[in-house]
């Protein structure tokens, strides 16, 4: 049936009580494998559009394809797996518990991802990042290895087609 | 001008051209009915139980080829209605079921009679939805009614808040509406479905898999034509069955789990599978890696979810299938299969569809009774043994149709489904014309045999054929083959004191409850018990002269009869048990 791989999915649905509960619920109900789903207003106030990631063969993405498609609240599919885009995640981190050397070691960190310290305490340091979330992943590993404190939230990553962009 | 939303909604249901309601009442729609008993133009039937009243709008449905239309209260009124609204839902039935709620003020503070019945049938309707606002309770129904009845049809629920119904507004019921994220299939891909032809066409060995979805789409006679001209054979699925008629010389049987064997042969053997209207369900396909080997296959269906599921395609059709059938016939012409179709015919004589016939009535004799009884007709069958039966032995013309729950396999369905049809046929005016005739077993009756007191009130004269074995038989035929004769809890006649291990009937078992011929009577029905073989077409005769009430006829057959030949579970299809 083909191997599992990640895929991206962008969803414009109507923006109604109970469309979330009922995409969320086909995921469930099939058994699909969904990885992550973000979910936001568009400019326009009643539609909104959803992220969807999903680790999947071809023949199951078809079908999550198609589920979708059929749902009368949904407005329009696309595949944006092949598709050049610009995906970002919002991570929080809050390194705790830490001395001045733990610290400036998180600083660094920091430095080298691109990303900002944006709170500080007398032992404690939170980090924002905005980066794709395989980055991010990369990111907790490095933060789960130096410190014994940490506290990730993650949100999810959203994704728009690239305009000149051939990269991901 | 401005009108209450129970206003509103009757409007709506005249406009829809509804003329039989199936309802039962509680406190959050009395406000509806209070405005129903001012509307003389729709009929509306009174149920016993709201599972059986959505299974009644089934059957309605199926008769009329319209919407099926119910009206349920809130909570358990509405609860009781998933069983039927799964079942619509797994065979394509148009349905459009309202229900009330409470008060929208109420709604999450777990109020009497609240539950949230929009997120239990979300996905076991096409489309669910809560009225929220006054203004949309028009649009709303008129998206429901839409939606039900157009592409690959459906069940659709609407939820009323009791404010809504009692709330002022506009008196405007749409015409139409646009639904931005539904469009159903209207067309065809001409070049896909061309591709399909040459495919077709270069077969030596084709087959035609006909599904639910020729019945539906009331393409028969589109079908008849285009394998008329093509000379090719035709297989049915359960749900297909009556696309063509039985009685054509290139109809070729049931396929599947207890189809016929010469057909599971044909399919296991043919070249090009084209197969139209049908989801390729696991109790068509068995063991998915030995299904077709040989064939390269067509799949025509108005699903695009449907198309590569189960079974990869080689060349998928989005489409109707009447509008399919009809732009192929455009093309069609003479194939040479007759060396073909004589192998098949082999395969029938090796190995023919048939029962014993040497120790007393059997099945076939009473399906063989009701083909010539009653050869215009709506057969309803229940789920189960009699089921299997029904679609091996009853023969569909143009003038019979068949009406079966095949998706769900919902036991209870079969005797409120034939009251459904039987107001259906009233509505056509066919009542008389056409007969209801209802197969059940005495397992699945019982889950719905309160129904009797609507038939009987309704004027219903439906004929029940109920073949009593004293078990429940489909699963009684799985311990007798599969599981030592160790019948747990498939005996309906057991009681408390039996020995605790029971290997079938014998002289010490104790009386058959409920005595059916009574009970029929209790309700001021037709009751008639046929032991014999010899009296099978008298009895069946009989009750189609009844037309006031219906007919209960039980019929005693033997339990050990099992339903052949039969395929287990997960097997090849050509891997078939004969005997």
């Amino acid at each position: 049936m083909g191997q599992m791989k990640n895929r991206w999915i962008a969803l414009y649905v109507e923006n109604e009580v109970g469309v979330l509960a009922k995409v969320s619920g086909l995921f469930s109900a099939k058994s699909y494998n969904l990885q992550s789903l973000t979910v936001g207003t568009t400019e326009h106030e009643d539609i909104s559009r959803m992220t969807i990631g999903v680790a999947s063969d071809d023949v199951t993405f078809e079908q999550i394809k198609k589920q979708l498609n059929s749902m009368v609240e949904v407005i329009k599919v696309m595949d944006l797996t092949n598709v050049p885009i610009h995906m970002k995640e919002v991570l929080f981190a809050k390194i705790k518990r830490v001395g001045p050397a733990e610290k400036e070691e998180a600083f660094r960190i920091a430095q080298v991802f691109g990303i900002q310290p944006i709170d500080i305490g007398e032992d404690s340091v939170l980090l924002e990042s905005t980066l794709t979330e395989r980055r991010n992943d990369e990111l907790v590993k490095i933060l789960r290895a130096s410190f014994k404190h940490i506290d990730v939230v993650r949100g999810g990553a959203v994704a728009m087609e690239g305009i000149s962009t051939s990269c991901r | 001008m401005e009108i209450t939303g129970r206003k509103l909604f009757v409007k709506a249901l005249l406009e829809e051209g509804v003329e039989t309601l199936f309802a039962y009442p509680g406190g959050m729609i009395t406000d509806i009915m209070d405005e129903l008993y001012k509307t003389p133009d729709i009929h509306v039937v009174l149920p016993r139980h709201e599972q059986a009243l959505v299974h009644e709008a089934e059957g309605y449905a199926r008769a009329t080829g319209k919407i099926g239309v119910a009206l349920v209260t809130s909570g358990p009124g509405a609860t009781n209605t998933i069983t039927a609204i799964a079942d619509a839902h797994s065979d394509s039935i148009p349905l459009v079921v309202f229900t009330g709620q409470v008060p929208e003020a109420l709604i999450g503070n777990d109020a009497f009679q609240e539950v949230d019945i929009v997120g239990m049938t979300r996905n076991i309707t096409k489309y669910s939805v809560t009225v929220k606002n006054r203004h949309e309770l028009g649009r709303v129904i008129k998206m429901a009614f839409h939606i039900a009845n157009t592409g690959k049809p459906g069940p659709v629920l609407v939820d009323i808040p009791k404010d809504i119904q009692l709330q002022k507004g506009s008196d405007e019921y749409p015409d139409h509406v646009e639904i931005r994220g539904y469009k159903p299939n209207q067309s065809v891909h001409i070049g896909q479905l061309k591709k399909a032809y040459k495919l077709l066409r270069s077969a030596k060995k084709p087959v035609i898999l006909a599904g639910g979805g020729i019945n539906i789409a009331g393409a028969n006679e589109a079908l008849t034509r285009f394998v008329e001209t093509m000379n090719i054979p035709v297989a049915t699925t359960v749900m297909g069955k009556g696309a063509i008629s039985e009685e054509h010389p290139l109809y070729i049987g049931n396929a599947g789990m207890h189809g016929r064997y010469a057909v599971n042969q044909a399919i296991g053997a043919c070249d090009v599978l084209f197969s139209i209207g049908t989801r390729f369900n696991d109790r068509i396909t068995g063991d998915l890696n030995e299904f077709a080997p040989h064939a390269k296959i067509i799949h025509v269906d108005i699903d695009t979810a449907s198309i590569s599921r189960n079974v990869v395609v080689d060349v998928p059709v989005v489409s109707d299938a009447k509008l399919a059938l009809q732009k192929l016939m455009e093309w069609a012409e003479p194939m040479e299969t007759s060396a073909w179709i004589q192998k098949i015919g082999k395969w029938a004589e090796e190995n023919p569809l048939a029962m014993r016939r040497d120790k007393g009535m059997s099945p076939q004799m009473i399906m063989e009774g009701i083909n010539k009884v009653y050869p215009n007709s709506i057969v309803v069958t229940d789920v189960g043994q009699h089921q299997m039966w029904a679609s091996q032995y009853i023969k569909l013309t143009e003038n019979k149709r068949f009406v079966t729950s095949g998706g769900l396999g919902t036991m209870g369905f079969g005797f409120p489904a034939a009251l459904g049809a039987a107001e259906g046929l009233r509505d056509m005016g066919k009542f008389g014309e056409k007969q209801v005739v209802c197969i059940t077993g005495d397992g699945g009756f019982q889950m719905n045999m309160q129904e009797m007191a609507t038939a009987i009130c309704e004027k219903l004269p439906i004929t029940i054929c109920l073949l009593n074995n004293q078990y429940l038989g489909m699963v009684r035929q799985f311990q007798q083959v599969f599981y030592g004769k160790r019948y747990e809890i498939t005996c309906l006649a057991r009681r408390l004191d039996c020995p605790e291990q029971c290997k079938g009937p014998n002289p010490s078992c104790q009386p058959y409850v409920p005595d059916f011929m009574k009970w029929a009577e209790s309700y001021g029905a037709h009751a008639i018990r046929v032991t014999d073989q010899e009296e099978i077409e008298s009895a069946l005769t009989l009750a189609k002269k009844y037309t006031d009430a219906p007919t209960l006829i039980e019929f005693i057959i033997s339990t050990d009869e099992i339903v052949l030949p039969m395929v287990k579970g997960g097997n090849p299809m050509t891997e078939m048990i004969l005997k």
